[in-house]
C-alpha cells in the first residue's frame, strides 16, 4: 500500500465518466419498514451538490436501507427522495453509484474487469472500457495489480478497486456504505487518507454512512446523527477541517476533537 | 502422490486376498467357490489382454452413447435450471415434478423406451440422459439460486440488464454446481449405458457382459466390468481438471 503522505491529490483530475453537473439530493419526509418494524422515521436533509455528507448512528438504525432508499433499489413506505430533479426509483438508480458494505467484487474477474462492469454493461467494449479504467489504476496506487484476480488482492486494495467500479459508473451522485468496516484500523487510517484526496479530486455528491464517527466528521462536510430504530436525524455537526491532510493532525486538532465530542455526546444521547 | 498411498494399498491387499480365495483350492474348497463363478484377479487381467480387440471394439460404442448421452443431459439440464431460475411461475409449477419424478425407476421404463425408439442408439441416448438429467439440472439451479443476493443489485447499480446479470454474475457463480452434478450425472451415465444396452442392444459392453455371463465367461465379465469403471473414472476426472481451471476461485 502506498503510503498516505503521497496521496495523489496534486495529480491532474483524470475524468472516469461522462461529464457529471454535481447535483442535489433531497430528502422529506422519509419512513420505511420492513413488516412491522419500523427502521427510519419522518427523515428529511438535503445535500446540496458536491456537498459530502456523513450519517452515524448506532448498529441497525437504517443506515444501509437509508442509501438503498436514495439509490433506488427499494421504494420508502412514506416520503419523497429527490436526485436532481428525478424522484421515480429507476431515474434515481441512473443517477446513483453505490458502493455497498462489502467490496462484491466478482472474483474469477481481474481487477480492472471488476473495476470496469460499469462500462461493460452499458455496452463498451472490453478493451476500451479498461483503457478507460487503467489511468485510474495509476492514479489509485493499483498500478501493476490490473491483472490481478479479485481473490487475491489485499482487503485494502479490494476497497479501492470497488470505489474505482463505483466512480466509473459515471454517476453524480456517490453513496458510500461503510466503506472501510472491513479494514482493520491501520489499513482504515490509510485508506481514509486517501479516500478523502479522491473525493476532494472527484468532486461528486457523496453521501457517507458511517458508525465511526472521527471516519465521518474526517470525510465529510457536514455529519447527521441517527438516532436508534426508527432512525431519524438527532443532531447535525459540521467538520472542522474535512479532508485535511495528513489525516493524523486533523483529527487531533482542538476543533476537530471537539467535534467529535459533540456527535459521540448525540449519537449516545440517541442510543438510549 | 501420498494421498493414492493408502488406497492403493489397500486395493492390492482386497486384490491379494481375493487371488488366494480363488487360486488356493483349500480356502477355495471351504469358501464353496467355483473357479469358472469366481474368476482371480490374474484371470481377470489375462482376459484384459486377450479380449482387448473385443473389449476395445465395444467399449467405444459405449463410450460414444455415454458422451452423447452426458452431452444431451448436460445442455438440457442446464437450459432447464435456466428456466427454472428466471421465471418464478415455472419454478414454482416445475420442480416439485422435477423431483417427483426421479422416483420413477428409469430401468424399469428401459424396455418401454426400446419399443418406443428402436433398437439402434436412441433408447440408450434417452436412458442416459435420464438419469444425467436430475443431478445436472438440481445443481445447476442451486447453483443459480445460492448466488450471494447482494450481487445482482450491486450490478443493477452498475447498470446491467437482466441478461447481464446472469451473464455476468449469475452463470459464472453457478458454474462449480454445475461441475458438482456434471461429475455426480458422469459417474451414473455409465450405469445408464448398461442398462440401455441390457434393454436390447447388440454391441457395447452391457451387451458383452450380458453374452459373456450366458456362456460363463466370468473372467470377460469382469474385464468389461472393469473397463466401464475406467471408463466412469475417467469422465470423473476429466470434469474434476475442468472444475479446477474455471473453478478455481470456489470459496
Amino acid at each position: 500500500m502506498r503510503s498516505g503522505t503521497e496521496a495523489p491529490v496534486e495529480e491532474p483530475r483524470i475524468s472516469s465518466g461522462t461529464e457529471r453537473t454535481p447535483t442535489s439530493v433531497a430528502v422529506r419526509g422519509l419512513a420505511h419498514a420492513f413488516g412491522e418494524l419500523a427502521v427510519l422515521a419522518d427523515l428529511d436533509f438535503e445535500a446540496a451538490p458536491a456537498e459530502v455528507l456523513g450519517f452515524v448512528g448506532p448498529s441497525g438504525c437504517g443506515k444501509s436501507t437509508l442509501l438503498e432508499l436514495i439509490a433506488g433499489l427499494a421504494e420508502p413506505r412514506a416520503g419523497v427522495v429527490e436526485v436532481g430533479s428525478a424522484t421515480r426509483p429507476a431515474e434515481r438508480l441512473a443517477r446513483c453509484a453505490y458502493m455497498p458494505q462489502r467490496d462484491l467484487l466478482l472474483p474469477w474477474l481481474p481487477a480492472i474487469d471488476n473495476a470496469s462492469l460499469a462500462p461493460r454493461n452499458r455496452g463498451t467494449p472490453r478493451a476500451q472500457a479498461r483503457a478507460q479504467a487503467a489511468p485510474l489504476f495509476e492514479r489509485f496506487g493499483l498500478t501493476g495489480f490490473e491483472a490481478t484476480r479479485a481473490a487475491q488482492l489485499s482487503g485494502g486494495m479490494r476497497q479501492r478497486v470497488a470505489f474505482l467500479r463505483t466512480l466509473l459508473a459515471g454517476k453524480a451522485v456517490l453513496l458510500l456504505d461503510e466503506p472501510f468496516a472491513a479494514l482493520d484500523a491501520i489499513t482504515r487510517a490509510e485508506m481514509q487518507e486517501w479516500l478523502a484526496g479522491a473525493i476532494a479530486e472527484e468532486r461528486r455528491t457523496t453521501l457517507l454512512v458511517t458508525h465511526d464517527v472521527e471516519e465521518a466528521l474526517y470525510l465529510c462536510d457536514r455529519v447527521l446523527v441517527l438516532s436508534a430504530r426508527p432512525g431519524r436525524v438527532i443532531a447535525e455537526v459540521s467538520s472542522p477541517a474535512p479532508r485535511a491532510l495528513p489525516r493524523l493532525d486533523a483529527v487531533t486538532s482542538t476543533g476537530f476533537t471537539a467535534a467529535r465530542e459533540r456527535a459521540l455526546a448525540a449519537l449516545m444521547e440517541g442510543s438510549r | 502422490m501420498r494421498r493414492w498411498l493408502l488406497p492403493g494399498l489397500v486395493l492390492v491387499l482386497l486384490l491379494g486376498a481375493w487371488e488366494l480365495a480363488a487360486r488356493w483350492e483349500v480356502i477355495a474348497d471351504a469358501l464353496g467357490i467355483e473357479p469358472f463363478l469366481v474368476p482371480a484377479p490374474s484371470d481377470v487381467g489375462d482376459s484384459l489382454w486377450s479380449d482387448r480387440q473385443l473389449l476395445l471394439d465395444n467399449a467405444w460404442v459405449t463410450v460414444q452413447e455415454v458422451l452423447a448421452g452426458f452431452a444431451i443431459a448436460a445442455v438440457a439440464g442446464f437450459g432447464f435450471a435456466l428456466v427454472l431460475h428466471l421465471s418464478d411461475t415455472m419454478r414454482r409449477a416445475l420442480y416439485p415434478l422435477l423431483v417427483a419424478s426421479q422416483t420413477v425407476p428409469v430401468i424399469a421404463i428401459a424396455p418401454i423406451l426400446v419399443v418406443w425408439l428402436g433398437f439402434g442408439i436412441g433408447p440408450k441416448l434417452a436412458i442416459i440422459a435420464l438419469v444425467c438429467f436430475f443431478p445436472i439440472t438440481v445443481n445447476a439451479l442451486d447453483g443459480l439460486r445460492s448466488v450471494d443476493p447482494e450481487l445482482p443489485r450491486m450490478m443493477r447499480t452498475l447498470d446491467a440488464s437482466r441478461g447481464q446479470i446472469l451473464r455476468r454474475v449469475e452463470i459464472p457463480s453457478a458454474l462449480p454446481f454445475l461441475l458438482s452434478g456434471a461429475k455426480i450425472a458422469a459417474v451414473v451415465s455409465v450405469i445408464g449405458a448398461v442398462f440401455g444396452e441390457w434393454s436390447g442392444a447388440d454391441e457395447g459392453l452391457g451387451h458383452l457382459i450380458l453374452v459373456a455371463q450366458g456362456q460363463v465367461q466370468t473372467a470377460r465379465v469382469f474385464a468389461a466390468v472393469f473397463v466401464l469403471s475406467a471408463l466412469a473414472l475417467v469422465l470423473f476426472g476429466g470434469l474434476a481438471l475442468i472444475e479446477r481451471r474455471v473453478a478455481w476461485w470456489r470459496p
